[in-house]
């Protein structure tokens, strides 16, 4: 279940390494007001229920859609299964846009954009997980956010008509429909979401190896051409 | 499918490309016309993609004998229960319906490759401008010493799709309690090289349940297969003691069999079987080799392109093919077939041509809910399709992951499925 784990947590540290994030971990007071956010529909603490979404006690090493008893989306069940682990990487990107991280979520959240708030809530919720064992106090490799994407791949304009033929590739699993039963949908993305969610993939963030080598082949304008492709599609 | 703006721009252009090329065709019909011969993964997904992305600038005739595409894959799945026949089936009506593509169910006899035409069995011919050919595979007489076409009524193959698969799984049904079945398994290069040991997989699930004491041979002429060392690891975990496996160091290459008696011998033993599954080793679909264009038992052909070597008006796609890296799986030749009908479109309206990428996974079930999977991606070189990168499932991966690759599996299914047939 982790073996994708860590390979994707060292490519991180790699990306964090140049990407020169702060170094501190959050403040776990402030963390506590902004957590105000979440409890409309997350406890965490003695006694914690899932609720609307599921409690966070010992939400550190837990594999994504883990916890018995709770309902989860197909989406996040499926993550899981494919071996996503929550630690505060993988945290820190599904915090701060949720459905870039986990197509088909139900944590209705649009994110965090401040890295400063989302290092806040999660030194938070460490407090309330037995064995943070894979966060480093201070260590600067454990706050990228899911992929540190230069300003200028996220500006891209994808050549649609080159999409459409890179499509067809996409296609053979990908229903152009929508329908999502064992497989996700990527039709009507957010074009920022697919460019994040395919760069996340061609570093290995993300733990599918299928999507990591069609990913993986893919160049920066090509990740936009279908990004700009699927954008629209009927 | 409305038009956007994107699509306007789309079809100026390829106008206007049109424009300079030359719109009347050799023998002055208005429209360029692709011809593609067989509807199965290679085929109909070609003929979808021409009809489709043309909108209308390009005839295209599907030529395909069966009212009905029963898949081989997946195949095996409805033999260990896990899917229905019904459910494997797929009609042309939406290709025909919303893809104004002529589909005309019969078989193609020949092709007169300097008239441009195909023949057809029940009369007549058809002119192409661009051929496409994807017939799939047929079996080599006499590779198997004791098997025709004539004993697979015995001894099914059940290699092709529809009722040689309810066939072959009746016939595991039937079987005495603590009976035998025996599988022939084919030599390389043949279709969908995992194929053999799933069906063996499936074959196990369903004894297991049935006839548990009943026991599975199987003479391989290899010495190593697709998978093996997952598919191994399956049948001890799930099947133990069930399965023996005679490779080619044990004398699984010399085998005969006699479909009379229901008799297997291998390296000169002796088996008296309650079902056999013989799979002969295999070439390129006939009609490949009538047209002349075979090289040894399969279709060498351009990689960028999927042009045949010997005839630049004709496209090979899938099975039939020699082209390097890519397994011979419906996958490969859904791949491959895109890459064609790009560039047929290209040659024949003068539409956009972006250089060539394939990709293709296996997945196999192994037991309920255990799901492995192999795959790679490829591109074009001058000589060869090449690999560029793969992966394939490891040993002792967890049950949610498994759970999770077999899922997947039933989404490719009605991903390529749609891709195909609409
Ligand atoms: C048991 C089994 C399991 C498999 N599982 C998988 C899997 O899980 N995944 C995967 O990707 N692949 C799988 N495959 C392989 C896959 O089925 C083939 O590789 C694929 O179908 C090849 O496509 P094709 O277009 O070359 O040929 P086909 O799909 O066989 O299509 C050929 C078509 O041409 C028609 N035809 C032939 N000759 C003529 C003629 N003269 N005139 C007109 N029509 C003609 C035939 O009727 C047929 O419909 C499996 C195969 C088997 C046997």
């Amino acid at each position: 279940m982790r073996r994708f784990f860590p390979l994707s947590f060292v490519l991180a540290a790699g990306v964090a390494a140049t990407a020169g994030w702060a170094d501190q971990i959050g403040n776990a007071d402030t963390g506590a007001v902004l957590f105000g956010d979440c409890s409309g529909c997350h406890e965490v603490g003695a006694g914690a229920q899932n609720g609307i979404g599921p409690h966070l006690n010992g939400l550190f090493g837990r594999p994504a859609g883990g916890l018995d008893g709770y309902f989860y989306s197909s989406g996040l069940a499926r993550m899981g299964g494919e071996g996503l682990v929550w630690d505060l990487t993988t945290l820190n990107a599904y915090i701060e846009n949720p459905r870039a991280l986990v197509s088909g979520t139900r944590m209705s959240f649009g994110g965090w954009e401040d890295p400063q708030e989302r290092a806040d809530v999660l030194a938070y919720l460490r407090r309330y997980s037995d064995d943070p064992a894979n966060i480093p106090e201070a260590a600067p490799t454990a706050r990228v956010s899911e992929v540190d994407l230069a300003p200028d791949i996220l500006a891209i304009q994808g050549d649609p008509a080159y999409g459409e033929y890179l499509a067809s590739d996409c296609k053979t699993c990908h229903q152009q429909d929508g329908s999502d039963a064992g497989i996700p949908s990527i039709t009507r993305w957010p074009v920022e979401d697919f460019v994040v969610a395919m760069h996340a993939y061609k570093q290995k963030l993300r733990p599918h190896p299928v999507m990591q080598m069609q990913a993986g082949r893919l160049s920066d304008e090509e990740i936009a051409a279908l990004a700009a492709y699927f954008k629209d599609l009927e | 499918m409305t038009i956007n703006r994107r699509r306007f721009i789309g079809t100026a252009v390829a106008g206007s490309a049109a424009l300079s090329a030359p719109m009347v065709m050799a023998d002055g019909h208005a429209k360029p016309r692709v011809v593609v011969v067989g509807g199965g993964a290679g085929g109909a997904t070609a003929a979808r993609y021409v009809a489709k992305d043309s909108e209308g600038a390009i005839d295209v005739t599907l030529i395909e004998p069966s009212r009905a595409y029963y898949t081989c894959f997946f195949s095996n799945l409805y033999i260990g229960g896990f899917q229905e026949m019904a459910s494997l089936g797929h009609s042309y009506g939406t290709l025909a319906s919303a893809y104004g593509i002529n589909v005309v169910h019969d078989w193609a006899t020949g092709v007169d490759r300097d008239a441009k035409t195909v023949a057809l069995a029940g009369g007549g011919s058809v002119p192409y401008d661009r051929l496409i050919l994807s017939p799939g595979i047929d079996f080599i007489d006499g590779s198997v010493e004791g098997w025709s076409q004539a004993a697979q009524t015995a001894m099914p193959h059940a290699y092709k799709g529809g009722t040689q698969a309810e066939l072959l799984k009746a016939q595991v049904m039937a079987m005495p309690e603590g009976g035998t079945f025996a599988m022939v398994a084919p030599p390389n290069p043949y279709r969908c090289p995992p194929g053999p040991y799933e069906r063996i997989s499936m074959v196990a699930h369903l004894l297991k349940k049935t006839n548990p004491t009943a026991k599975i041979l199987v003479a391989d002429p290899k010495e190593k297969f697709s998978k093996m060392a997952l598919f191994q690891e399956g049948w001890n975990d799930h099947y133990a003691g069930m399965i023996d496996w005679v490779g080619s160091d044990f004398g699984g290459a010399d085998v005969s069999v006699r479909p009379d008696a229901m008799e297997v011998v291998i390296d000169g033993e002796v088996t008296k079987v309650d079902a056999a599954n013989v799979i002969p080793a295999m070439k390129a679909g006939l009609i490949v080799e009538r047209a002349g264009l075979t090289e040894g038992n399969w279709a060498p052909v351009v990689p960028a392109t999927m042009q045949s070597r010997m005839d630049e008006n004709i496209h090979i796609l899938g099975d039939a093919t020699s082209q390097g890296d890519m397994p011979k799986s419906g996958y490969s030749a859904n791949s491959q077939a895109k890459v064609a009908a790009m560039a047929v479109r290209g040659a024949l309206t003068g539409s956009r041509v972006f250089p060539a990428k394939f990709s293709n996974t296996c997945w196999s079930l192994i037991d309920a809910n255990d799901g492995v999977k192999v795959g790679a991606t490829y591109e074009a070189t001058e000589e060869k399709i090449a690999k560029v990168d793969g992966f394939i499932s490891e040993t002792g991966e967890s049950d949610d992951l498994r759970k999770a690759t077999y899922e997947e599996s039933l989404g490719w299914y009605a991903g390529i499925t749609a891709d195909m047939f609409g």
